[in-house]
């Protein structure tokens, strides 16, 4: 009885309390679908603890005597009920399959395919992010972040690098690894704007705790704003910060419309237009984008960026510019 | 009729006495083949085993009390988290109950002891290396890092590129050879050497499930050996099974290792179900209620068992139909389950329940075993998997799982047959604070891990954010895991005082009804003095369960009684409806099995050090002490004595 309370309790809890990464309010047909499954199955189990945990509190209670005499038993009553008790039981696990069956067989494939897809490509630890688009010239790279328009099923492929990953987004539907050497897909649609957290769900070393991701929905006008401008290239300023990033970052680095290009780290162009820090971890501000520099390896130790000790003001330097990258 | 010990004829005493009675001294110690010591160095091994895996768990949980703690270093954390696994699932949860069924089988069967003693003595030797071996690179912080389930590429020597996973990939190797030679003990055990009448519709249920627990261990534990294999050929010797950049394929790894897995977990629970099957009615004053059943479902749910693995990668993008096939399968599994929960609910309903210690540890499985049940019932289901799975959720169902259907009954195992073992009992009122201060602990520390899963807490996290609104949650978990971990204090130490000033237990104390009630407290070297002849299920309440005219034969005093004292010798019968068909001799004190595993051993320290002379010094001490072992002794030829056409 403690249980169903506390269970109660929490479930009232979740469902009114802002949870980043609670699925049981799913704001997406693929979400809300495993959603009432979730619910339908929750409430089969705890019906069944209640009515399992009833009978054995009863069987325990009814009859207590001290008696320790053993004498002939017919059990044949008992194995009748027994019998009704598995054929219950049979009726509700088959129930339960067959709900299983329709709601994946309904969730695996959009209703209507959208055409957009991205590339989300898991490695240690953040996420390369890449659109799509028929049209070479408007394809891009981004990292860490998914920004996907309302109401449309966006096709999401997914790879990886190095381990094994899994991508989930829990409020916008279940977990598919992104496994090396193949190429898995699944879909994501929103039914309303907001911010949704993605986090990485199989163990991949390290860092697996500190592997997020953001999922932005935009209208569909704010959506095809968002693309233009990721498109643009950074203005080509001479700014003491661009020279520090081109010798310092950009062997790791790319930005475009400038010279650097490395692949090796998440591509930084727009960044200053992006939520969070070395794949959510921290909040993007100046400060925090400063004691990352210099604190790689306290802050998200094993990460293949290194400490590169530099000065203060080349620190600051760097971050300015990339903070003014929006 | 029982009669009691003294009764016997004291030459006859002594006569067993002097065959049987493993050599004094060190040689003996090392050298003993009873299956009474070697069960019970299983159960004590396996118990510190499990205080080391929970000195790990309670570390893990004060790294995980609140959001962003730097208790750990995310390198220990991955560490500690691995062995943790490692150890519940390969050191403890196994072995404790081969601890128990190498103890009392050849009590309930009615037999001298199990049919191979020395391989016995070798699977017990080779658990203990291989236990040794798997943490000998913990204390210079080089432990398996990469989870028990090892999945590659994150353990390819690329990505994890110390002695860790060699150490895992080895030990695993080892580790699986004391299995699969206990697992083929048990079954020629089962087969062959049980007391005449002891025919298969009498085998008491733990029997049932440690030997349903063998057939699978002999069918997936080669699985997970050779995946091991493979892996440290691919770290070590330049092979591509599982990386990518050679052709190789990451699923390769996950299929072999749950086609192991799964069945494994089940090897894990049938045998302390069975506990509970045989112990349960003791309390309840009365015979199981639906035995047939629950035999049945027993085999019924290690043959589904096998069918059920890639429940375990829903989310791995394998084919929705062939996903939707083993979710549905992962429903069926749910059937033979819930035959064993209302056989026991009937029992205790038609029973007379005795509230002693091991009658809460019992029941107080049940409802354990109904929570976690449900809660596998949930992830059965594919769709709803793809949220829930390597979530928090998933730690809440295992632990249910894990110690509601293996640590719950056999605590309750341990306090039912310590008087068995050791003539003593074990305090009741200690026992049942154990039992109130684990079942609380196990419930604070466990039960909010479903509602944290739900939330979005992913599993094998060193730490999370605040904002994830879990910390809470966690704390309640860290402060329920402290309270699991007085009560398993309790008990150690109600198991230490017992032992020196326990109250005499005598013969059988809870008037139970098996054979193994019917010697003495603890049985002698031989076990019984005559073999006895069965001839119900029950053979201490035949008399006032009156199921048939027939009696069995059981005690000491049995006048005409297979003595069988011309040396060590025991009765082998028919597999089925165990007719006597010979005598079987039986080996004495032999140090074989502790040298073959010193050479093993050897081998694989060998092989993690890939130091060649080590290799071959250790090989040839296997040929050498092989040879030994298989060579025959003269007098073998007559051996086996026929009994009757």
């Amino acid at each position: 009885m403690k249980r169903v309370g506390a269970l109660g309790l929490t479930l009232g809890l979740a469902g009114c309390a802002n949870r980043p990464l609670s699925y049981l309010d799913s704001t997406s047909p693929i979400g809300s679908q495993i959603a009432s499954l979730g619910w339908g199955l929750t409430a089969i189990s705890v019906g069944v603890c209640i009515v399992i945990g009833v009978l054995l509190a009863v069987s325990i209670w009814r009859r207590r005597s001290g008696s320790l005499e053993v004498g002939p038993v017919n059990d044949r009553r008992a194995i009748r009920w027994i019998g009704v008790g598995v054929a219950v039981s049979t009726i509700f696990l088959v129930g339960s399959a067959v709900w299983t069956l329709i709601t994946v067989h309904s969730i695996a494939q959009p209703g209507t395919p959208s055409g957009l897809s991205v590339d989300v490509t898991g490695q240690e630890w953040w996420w390369s992010v890449k659109y799509n688009s028929s049209d070479p010239s408007r394809q891009f790279t981004t990292a860490n972040q998914l920004v996907i328009p309302v109401g449309v099923p966006v096709q999401v492929n997914l790879m990886s690098a190095d381990v094994i990953h899994s991508f989930w987004v829990p409020k916008l539907g279940g977990k598919m690894d992104m496994i090396p050497s193949r190429t898995n897909m699944t879909w994501l649609e929103a039914d309303k704007v907001g911010d949704f957290r993605g986090q990485c769900s199989e163990f991949c070393g390290l860092q697996h705790a500190n592997m997020a991701f953001s999922v932005r929905v935009l209208s569909q006008a704010d959506f095809d704003a968002w693309w233009t401008g990721q498109l643009q290239p950074a203005s080509a300023s001479d700014s003491p910060g661009l020279q520090t990033f081109m010798v310092r970052c950009a062997a790791c680095h790319a930005i475009r419309g400038t010279a650097a290009g490395g692949i090796l780290g998440p591509d930084l162009s727009h960044f200053g237009s992006r939520e969070s820090i070395a794949a959510g971890l921290l909040p993007n501000t100046k400060p925090n984008l400063v004691d990352w520099i210099n604190n790689t390896q306290t802050i998200k130790p094993g990460v293949k960026m290194p400490e590169l000790h530099m000065l203060a003001s080349e620190t600051d330097e760097v971050a300015s510019y990339l903070e003014g990258l929006k | 009729m029982v009669a009691h010990a003294d009764t016997v004829d004291p030459p006859l005493r002594r006569r067993l006495l002097e065959t049987w009675e493993t050599a004094p001294g060190l040689y003996g110690w090392l050298a003993t083949v009873d299956h009474k010591t070697i069960g019970i160095r299983y159960l004590c091994t396996a118990f510190c085993f499990l205080l080391v895996g929970g000195a790990e768990a309670l570390i893990m949980r004060v790294q995980l009390a609140q959001p962003n703690l730097k208790v750990l270093s995310p390198d220990a954390y991955n560490q500690l988290f691995s062995m943790h696994g490692t150890t519940m699932m390969f050191l403890y949860a196994l072995p404790i109950l081969s601890g128990f069924s190498n103890y009392l089988w050849p009590l309930m069967l009615g037999s001298r002891d199990m049919a191979f003693p020395r391989l016995n003595a070798l699977s017990y030797w080779v658990f203990l290396f291989a236990g040794i071996f798997l943490y000998v690179s913990f204390p210079i912080g080089q432990a398996p890092n990469g989870g028990w389930f090892a999945y590659v590429p994150n353990t390819n020597l690329k990505y994890d590129p110390g002695i860790n996973m060699d150490v895992f990939s080895l030990g695993l190797v080892f580790l699986g050879i004391s299995t699969v030679v206990g697992s083929a003990n048990f079954i020629v055990t089962l087969l062959r050497c049980r007391a005449p009448g002891m025919s298969v519709n009498r085998l008491p249920i733990m029997v049932w499930g440690t030997f349903t627990a063998s057939a699978a261990n002999l069918l997936a534990v080669p699985a997970v050996s050779l995946a091991c294999i493979m892996l440290w050929l691919d770290r070590r010797c330049g092979t591509h099974f599982f990386d990518v950049a050679g052709g190789g394929q990451p699923l390769l790894w996950q299929h072999l290792f749950w086609m192991f897995g799964h069945p494994w977990v089940y090897a894990l629970v049938l045998p302390a179900m069975g506990i509970v099957s045989d112990a349960l009615p003791v309390f309840c004053r009365r015979p199981l209620v639906g035995y047939t059943l629950v035999a049945i479902s027993t085999v019924a749910t290690m043959i589904l068992g096998f069918g059920v693995w890639v429940h375990h990668m829903f989310a791995t993008g394998l084919p929705v139909m062939s996903l939707s096939f083993f979710s549905a399968a992962s429903f069926v599994i749910a059937v033979p389950s819930a035959i064993g929960v209302f056989c026991w609910i009937a029992t205790i309903w038609t029973g007379k329940p005795q509230f002693k210690t091991p009658f809460l540890f019992f029941a107080g499985f049940v409802m354990l075993f109904v929570i976690g049940g449900v809660s596998g019932f949930m992830t059965a289901s594919v769709a709803l998997d793809w949220q829930l799975t390597d979530s928090y959720f998933i730690v809440a169902h295992l632990h249910y799982v894990l110690l509601g259907i293996n640590v719950f009954p056999v605590v309750g195992g341990v306090h039912f047959w310590f008087p068995k073992m050791t003539g003593r009992m074990m305090s009741e009122r200690l026992g049942k604070w154990t039992f109130w201060t684990m079942l609380i602990g196990f419930n604070v520390a466990f039960f909010p891990m479903h509602i944290t899963g739900l939330m979005g807490m992913p599993r094998r996290v060193y730490t999370y954010d605040a904002d994830m609104g879990v910390g809470w949650l966690n704390l309640i978990s860290t402060i329920g895991a402290f309270v699991f971990a007085v009560g398993v204090v309790l008990f150690l130490f109600n198991v230490w005082r017992s032992l020196r000033a326990g109250a005499p237990a005598g013969d059988n104390p809870w008037d139970a009804p098996t054979l193994e009630w019917s010697t003495t407290s603890p049985p002698p070297v031989y076990n019984f003095a005559t073999i006895p002849q069965v001839a119900s299920r029950y053979p201490l309440w035949e008399e006032r369960l009156k199921e048939s005219d027939e009696r069995s034969i059981v005690g000491d005093a049995v006048p005409d009684g297979m003595v069988l004292d011309q040396g060590k010798e025991t009765i082998g019968v028919s597999p089925l409806d165990a007719v006597p068909t010979v005598v079987l001799k039986m080996p004495g004190d032999s140090l074989l099995p502790l040298l073959l595993t010193i050479g093993m051993a050897a081998l694989f320290f060998g092989m993690l050090a890939l130091s060649l002379w080590l290799i071959v010094l250790g090989g040839i001490c296997e040929i050498v002490t092989l040879a030994a072992w298989l060579t025959p002794k003269p007098h073998e030829a007559e051996e086996r004595v026929e009994l009757y056409e």
